[in-house]
């Protein structure tokens, strides 16, 4: 689907860098052992900005929920409406979760709860790769 | 936007946790006044119906209302936003016609796509004794709450309180340039990567709440059917002013999808209109011409999701600990309220904000089963009697313009046949959400 890039940023340009280097990183602070995304200057729990580093993770996760968007906002989408936005959580840390459009699976026939493995889409202003979910199993 | 001298209100102004015990102000604080501009859909260009002019429309009605003249208003606590997405065309000039009526604040779109406190002043030079200002950011609920605990404190003891309104023409949230580009950046790039509209994360919330608990989206109709209904009973709303229609069952369940499971009838439609309170002590409440309306607790609930988008369980517990906080700083419980005005723009998440009061003795799951019973004005349960936004408009005030005149007996044809004693009204979203706990009496 025809996505709009996202503009890395000073704080979640590693995310961004990774996603083109087809791994999946997320934000983790060593002195509270806790995951955060999206990226923030600051660990949201202590507040630190020196113990945040970026950890690799899995790619697998399970389909928390989802809508349909029938009538989205943003212009280069609406050629697909309607399309799936899945929550996906992450096997690591279910409390982390990602919006996922699901290619390959069809509108209303979402299976909520299934596993899901990322793959890196291609967004086509940039050539930005972005995470995506597809289901399997 | 540029500096005001008038800031936002302190944390400490919040009642914000909980175990904090009876409000220390509990019935020490009254609503009198209240006051409504006309509707419109969206800005004509004339500077007449700027959201700077009827904002002071507003504010005059609520002052007539009251039967206060402006010279002894010493307050006043607004919300400076004066919409959640609609901005001005960047180059367009501001009309002159605007320049030429009214003077300038801080911001050059003062009264037109925003508002400060010193344009306000600068228009309404009959406010000649306010020396208290405070804004209450992005929502009228912020405000009242600043302002009733401004009263209890003895900042002001005449406090006017107001939010405005615009629209102007173009998709709503985006403008025509956003929702064209193809780059998205800020904390936007993720969610509008994915092509999200403003109610998904309440669209999602609802389908999982569905699952959770063996609910449809069916189920859902009563309630958008009586907010419907009970809009085109309020006067003083969009709807009722402009399109009176009312919604049938069959009408709610063939809407066209925005974010399935959330359709047409489940979302509030942007409007120009602009209210305002006159809030104060009970004793300067006796010289005046309307019944006071008591305020016995405010809350403020803002919880931060853990991460992209949360999830129904964060909604749930967010709005479990804004109904604690509600009864717990008011003393009352449950089965005190008369009526509940908890926010609906989105009307799908309208359900937990009266699971989490557990209104009607209803528990988590059980709001839409409340639903298929008799939530009407005239039934034992009235349920959004003011009909919210999606009766009147997307304002997050009609539930206070209807909570004060319920309690005042003043209601009119929505008026809930039950005696009108203790209300709950509150706005915004589960995650973010300001209540008051309004009373007939002092408690």
């Amino acid at each position: 689907m025809p996505k709009p890039s996202p503009a890395p940023d000073e704080v979640d340009k590693p995310f961004w860098d990774a996603c083109n280097e087809g791994r999946l990183v997320i934000q983790n602070c060593k002195v509270c052992n806790r995951f955060q995304h999206p990226p923030q200057a600051a660990c949201a729990e202590c507040g630190s900005t020196e113990n945040l580093e970026w950890s690799e993770v899995s790619g697998r996760g399970k389909i928390y929920g989802l809508g349909v968007m029938y009538d989205s906002p943003i212009t280069s989408l609406t050629v697909d409406q309607p399309f799936n936005v899945a929550v996906i959580q992450l096997e690591e840390d279910p409390g982390i979760n990602m919006l996922s459009h699901l290619p390959g699976t069809p509108v209303d026939d979402v299976p909520v709860g299934a596993s899901v493995q990322v793959e890196f889409e291609a967004t086509p202003e940039t050539g930005q790769k972005v995470p995506e979910w597809r289901v399997v199993g | 936007m540029a500096e005001s001298r008038t800031q936002n209100a302190p944390a400490s102004m919040y009642r914000s946790s909980e175990g904090l015990g009876l409000w220390e102000h509990r019935g020490k604080v009254a609503i009198v006044g209240v006051g409504v501009s006309p509707t419109a859909r969206r800005w004509d260009g004339t500077p007449e119906t700027s959201v700077g002019a009827w904002s002071i429309l507003a504010m005059h009605r609520a002052l007539e209302d009251a039967g206060v003249s402006p010279e002894e208003v010493d307050g006043l606590v607004m919300t400076r936003e004066t919409a959640t997405g609609s901005p001005w065309p960047e180059g367009d000039p501001i009309p002159e016609d605007f320049t030429r009526m009214f003077k300038p604040g801080v911001n050059p779109l003062d009264g037109i796509t925003g508002l400060s406190s010193e344009w306000i002043l600068n228009n309404m030079p009959e406010l000649t004794n306010v020396d208290f200002t405070m804004y209450g950011p992005g929502c009228i609920s912020r405000s009242l709450v600043v302002a009733a605990q401004a009263v209890g404190d003895g900042l002001t003891d005449t406090c006017l309180v107001m939010r405005g309104w615009h629209n102007l023409s173009g998709r709503y949230y985006v403008g025509q340039a956003g929702r064209a580009a193809n780059i998205t950046s800020g904390l936007t790039k993720w969610s509008n990567t994915w092509g999200t509209v403003a109610c998904y994360p309440t669209a999602m919330w609802f389908d999982q709440y569905c699952r959770k608990y063996g609910k449809t989206h069916e189920m859902h109709a009563p309630f958008v059917v009586n907010s419907k209904r009970n809009g085109l009973l309020f006067p003083e709303g969009y709807w009722a002013q402009h399109r009176p229609e009312p919604l049938t069952v069959e009408d709610y369940l063939s809407a066209r999808w925005i974010a399935k499971p959330a359709n047409l009838y489940d979302n509030d439609i942007p409007i120009c209109v602009s209210s305002a309170f006159l809030v104060t002590t009970p004793e300067r409440a006796r010289d005046m011409k309307q019944k006071p309306v008591y305020i016995l607790n405010h809350t403020s609930t803002t919880t931060q999701s853990r991460s992209t988008i949360a999830t129904l369980e964060e909604a749930e517990a967010s709005t479990d600990s804004m109904g604690r906080k509600t009864y717990e700083g008011a003393g009352i419980g449950p089965s005190d309220l008369s009526f509940e005005n908890m926010y609906d723009g989105f009307a799908e998440f309208h359900q937990f904000h009266i699971e989490g009061l557990r209104y009607a003795g209803i528990k988590r799951g059980e709001a839409l089963d409340l639903y298929e019973t008799d939530i009407s004005i005239e039934g034992p349960n009235p349920v959004s009697p003011s009909g919210g936004n999606i009766g009147s408009g997307r304002t997050r005030f009609w539930c206070h313009v209807d909570s004060v005149q319920q309690l005042q007996g003043r209601a009119g044809a929505r008026q809930i046949s039950k005696p009108a004693e203790i209300g709950v009204t509150g706005t915004m979203t589960p995650m973010a959400v300001e209540t008051l706990v309004l009373s007939s009496t002092p408690g």
